[in-house]
Formats: C-alpha cells, sequence, structure tokens
C-alpha cells in the first residue's frame, strides 16, 4: 500500500481522474445533467493531451451506447456516462450490450426520470434497465464513485463476465459535491486494470465472425441464460476483485457493507449516498443504546441475496429505503429483500424516499427507526401514521 | 433437425464463426418458386452474384454456373435485377 494524498474532489472530478487513469481507447459519450462535468472534465483532458482516448462525439446517448458495443467489440477498452433520461434513451442498447457480452464501464449520474423533467437524484433511471443484465454498483460518497470506477473494468472484463458495468452515483449529492478523495498512483492503477483482452473473437476484417446473431426460439432462450449466469458469476467476481483492490488501497469493498448490524434489532437497508445519512443516525442512536443498524448494497446487480439474508438473519425488523418507486407494485429494492428474507420471521417494513431529489434528513431516518414513518418519507401533509 | 447446442456450451454473445451457418439449410424456407436460367440468354454480368442476399449464386471461377438451392430462399432478387430476364422462378416440383 502506497501513502496516497486527499484531494478535494468532486464525484465526477473522481470519476474522471479515474478515467484519466484507467486511460480507455475509446469514450462515446453524450452530455446530459448531472453526468456532464464528466464528460466535459475527461474531454479535457483528452484536448491537453492527458488522455489518449478518441472521445466520440455522438447526436444521442442511443449513439452513444451504439458506438460503445462497436468499440468494445473491435477490441478496444470502451467507458461511457450517462443520467436519467440519457439512460432510458439508451436503454434498448443496453440490453444488447449486455446480450453481445460487450465489458462497458458506464458512469452514471443518478437523476429522475421524467416528468415532471427534473434533474435530481433518485434511483429511477437505474431500476429502468434493472433487468437488462449488466452490473450496477451504487457509491456511497466521491471517494467510492473513484474506487469502483478504478475496480469497474476488471469486473467487465471479467472472462467470467463480460457485461456492462454502471458506477452509479447520485446526482448532485455525490457528482456535484467535493470532499477528500484518496487517489492511487497512475501507475498502480494502470497495472491494476492490465490491458484490454476479450478471450473470444473480436471484430477483425482477417477474421470475420457474427456478433449479436438473430435468434430464433431454438437458441434466445439459451443465450439468455448464459447472459443470466455470466451476472451471477460477477458477485464472486467482484468479491475477489475488490479483496485484491484493498490490498493496494487499504480500502474494502464488497458487494454489501454491514454496518454496525451486530445485535442489531432494527436494520436498514438502502443504496447510495444516503447511507452515509443512515451511518449517522445509526451512531447517534447506538450512542443512546438502540440496537440499530444499516445494510448498504453496493452492487444492486447482481444482488447479493444469500450474502443479505445471512447478515439479516438477526433482526427483528428490516426497514427498506428504495429511492424509486414502482407504481401498483413493490418498491424495487423492496422486492429484493423480501425474496431475500422469504421465510424469515423478521418483519419487514419500506418506504420510498427523496424522489426527485427530495432530501432525507437525520430527522426522517430517526422516524424510520421508531417505526413512526409514513410509507413515502418526506412527502407534504403525510403525517406519521402512530 | 440440426444438433442443438446446450447454454453452457455457446460462445459468449452467441458469437458466430465462419462456417457454422452453413447448418441451417435455409433453402428448406423456400415457398413455390425457385430461380431457374436460361444459360443461352445469360450475359455473366453477376449482377445476381451480387445481390443474392444467402450467396446462393455459384460461380466457376469468374463465370455464372447455377444456384445452389439448398440455401436459396426463393426470395426472387436475381430474377428481378437480371438485365437479360435470364432468370425466371418457376414452380417449385411437389414431392408425389
Amino acid at each position: 500500500m502506497t501513502e496516497t494524498t486527499l484531494r478535494l474532489m468532486t464525484g465526477g472530478e473522481a470519476v474522471v481522474e479515474a478515467m484519466r487513469q484507467i486511460d480507455p481507447d475509446v469514450v462515446p459519450v453524450y452530455p446530459i445533467t448531472p453526468q456532464t462535468p464528466i464528460i466535459q472534465g475527461f474531454a479535457k483532458f483528452v484536448a491537453d493531451g492527458k488522455a489518449q482516448a478518441e472521445l466520440v462525439n455522438v447526436e444521442s446517448e442511443h449513439s452513444a451506447m451504439s458506438a460503445a458495443v462497436g468499440s468494445a467489440l473491435a477490441g478496444a477498452r470502451t467507458m461511457t456516462a450517462t443520467s436519467s433520461q440519457g439512460l432510458a434513451l439508451m436503454a434498448e442498447v443496453v440490453y444488447i450490450a449486455a446480450s453481445m457480452r460487450a465489458p462497458i464501464v458506464m458512469a452514471v449520474g443518478n437523476r429522475a426520470l421524467s416528468g415532471p423533467i427534473n434533474i435530481h437524484c433518485d434511483h429511477s433511471d437505474s431500476m429502468l434497465i434493472r433487468d437488462s443484465g449488466v452490473a450496477q454498483l451504487f457509491a456511497e460518497n466521491a471517494q467510492e464513485a473513484y474506487d469502483l470506477t478504478v475496480m469497474a473494468p476488471r469486473l467487465a472484463e471479467h472472462p467470467d463476465v463480460l457485461l456492462p458495468v454502471l458506477v452509479c452515483q447520485d446526482g448532485f449529492t455525490i457528482t456535484h459535491s467535493a470532499e477528500p478523495v484518496a487517489m492511487l498512483d497512475d501507475e498502480d492503477v494502470s497495472s491494476f486494470v492490465g490491458d484490454y483482452s476479450l478471450p473470444h473473437r473480436v471484430l477483425d476484417t482477417a477474421h470475420p465472425t457474427t456478433q449479436g446473431p438473430f435468434a430464433m426460439p431454438d437458441y434466445y432462450f439459451e443465450l439468455r441464460r448464459q447472459q443470466a449466469a455470466a451476472l451471477e458469476t460477477a458477485l464472486d467476481a467482484f468479491t475477489g476483485i475488490a479483496t485484491e483492490y484493498e490490498e493496494l488501497s487499504g480500502r474494502p469493498y464488497g458487494p454489501l457493507e454491514a454496518y454496525r448490524l451486530e445485535d442489531a434489532e432494527r436494520v436498514i437497508v438502502a443504496l447510495g449516498s444516503s447511507a452515509g445519512t443512515v451511518k449517522d443516525v445509526v451512531d447517534d442512536l447506538r450512542d443512546e443504546g438502540d440496537p440499530v443498524g444499516l445494510l448498504r448494497i453496493v452492487s444492486f446487480r447482481p444482488f447479493p441475496a444469500r450474502e443479505a439474508a445471512a447478515l439479516l438473519e438477526d433482526a427483528d425488523t428490516v426497514i427498506v429505503l428504495d429511492r424509486a418507486d414502482s407504481p401498483g407494485g413493490a418498491a424495487p429494492l423492496r422486492a429484493e429483500v423480501a425474496a431475500a428474507l422469504y421465510g424469515s420471521a423478521a418483519r419487514l417494513d419500506g418506504h420510498v424516499y427523496g424522489l426527485g431529489g427530495r432530501d432525507l434528513h437525520p430527522e426522517d431516518v430517526r422516524e424510520i427507526f421508531s417505526g413512526c414513518a409514513p410509507p413515502y418519507v418526506g412527502l407534504r401533509g403525510v403525517a406519521c401514521p402512530a | 433437425m440440426p444438433e442443438l447446442t446446450p447454454w453452457s456450451e455457446l460462445r459468449g454473445g452467441g458469437v458466430v464463426v465462419p462456417g457454422e451457418a452453413e447448418r441451417p439449410q435455409t433453402g428448406g424456407w423456400r415457398t413455390g418458386v425457385k430461380p431457374e436460367v436460361d444459360l443461352s440468354k445469360c450475359v455473366n454480368c453477376l449482377l445476381c452474384w451480387i445481390y443474392c442476399p444467402d450467396s446462393a449464386v455459384e460461380l466457376d471461377g469468374t463465370t455464372f454456373s447455377g444456384f445452389d438451392l439448398t440455401y436459396c430462399k426463393g426470395c426472387e432478387i436475381c430474377a428481378e435485377v437480371c438485365p437479360v430476364d435470364a432468370v425466371t422462378m418457376v414452380p417449385e416440383e411437389v414431392a408425389s
């Protein structure tokens, strides 16, 4: 482990630095708030000769992802970035990228989907592509946005995985908020990510292949199963990569984080930056003698269901916080945790919060832990039900 | 019916390498008509060879030599593009 200096930077800037150090070959991208600082910062590095990537200024996110598929399968390490409507426009090609097993790394600045049109954070954009077959890792802060981005190419390009990996950070809350970040040396990142190589044939005019072939009922199902198996494998692959990364950085990572779960009676499960707020409240309540804890999901896809169930085994009450709604059904994270806990004696509760960038305050988290919070936390005119 | 591969043995993303597509004998998709050539009219312009979407036009060196009915789907493009009307679509023989 080398000594590191802390630098003040936003989550967006941290990802730009990670991208410069990874030095991808091709970056097809289209700007959209709150992802724009990422591509703006990276474009500046390219213009200044500090990054060698071919920056492709496409006319839409649909084109960005399409170009990314082509370049990744032509043997070029490829990264892109987007948010909200951009991810929605990409969605068609995100499914195709996963099915073609294109190891693209994408930075996502999570932002609410329209409508009404909004630019602030929630996780509805990520949840839109929940079932596309890509990995989605959620950062809690700028440091994690950096670290997960450095790990992402290794996961995407792992020979048993070969799938797009999305590093998600909360729009504005992380993308635009400056905090101290420890970076690795350029050489360390370079040797950690290694050279780009695909185990199967890439697009090569000298050795032609058909990539993304038509699959009728006799093969479609097989190829979908193969893709699902690859994403299941990504859980162990990520754990292995994170262990290696910890040796390099001193910072531990994994598909989930258990925060003060020892003897915890009530446990919140959450994604992203809100976990930081929950941790503060957990510390305060623990000081007051209240046995509460947090289970933070880092890898939403693949979802570490077995590991989550094992960590929640002794909890009396599990409270899931979703920053995305599923009108007419269970919110995405809640549905996931409910499935993981099926047959458990724990009481399962859940709240939707923070849509369109509404803040989640420590007082809200206290109310949630006390069992005195409405299903939609932070909504005007909704009182505590107790 | 060709032999089908289990999912765990398929190449990642279903990548197909040259030669593999020979197995599905797409001529079986042909319905009703097949191309027939009148070689006395053929000027060997090879437009049919250029246009055929299934590479079902056979050459002997650079000379037109016939149609490969194992892969011809009967799309009629060859008959449409032939500038001298040497290719005509004729009814498929029905097995008795």
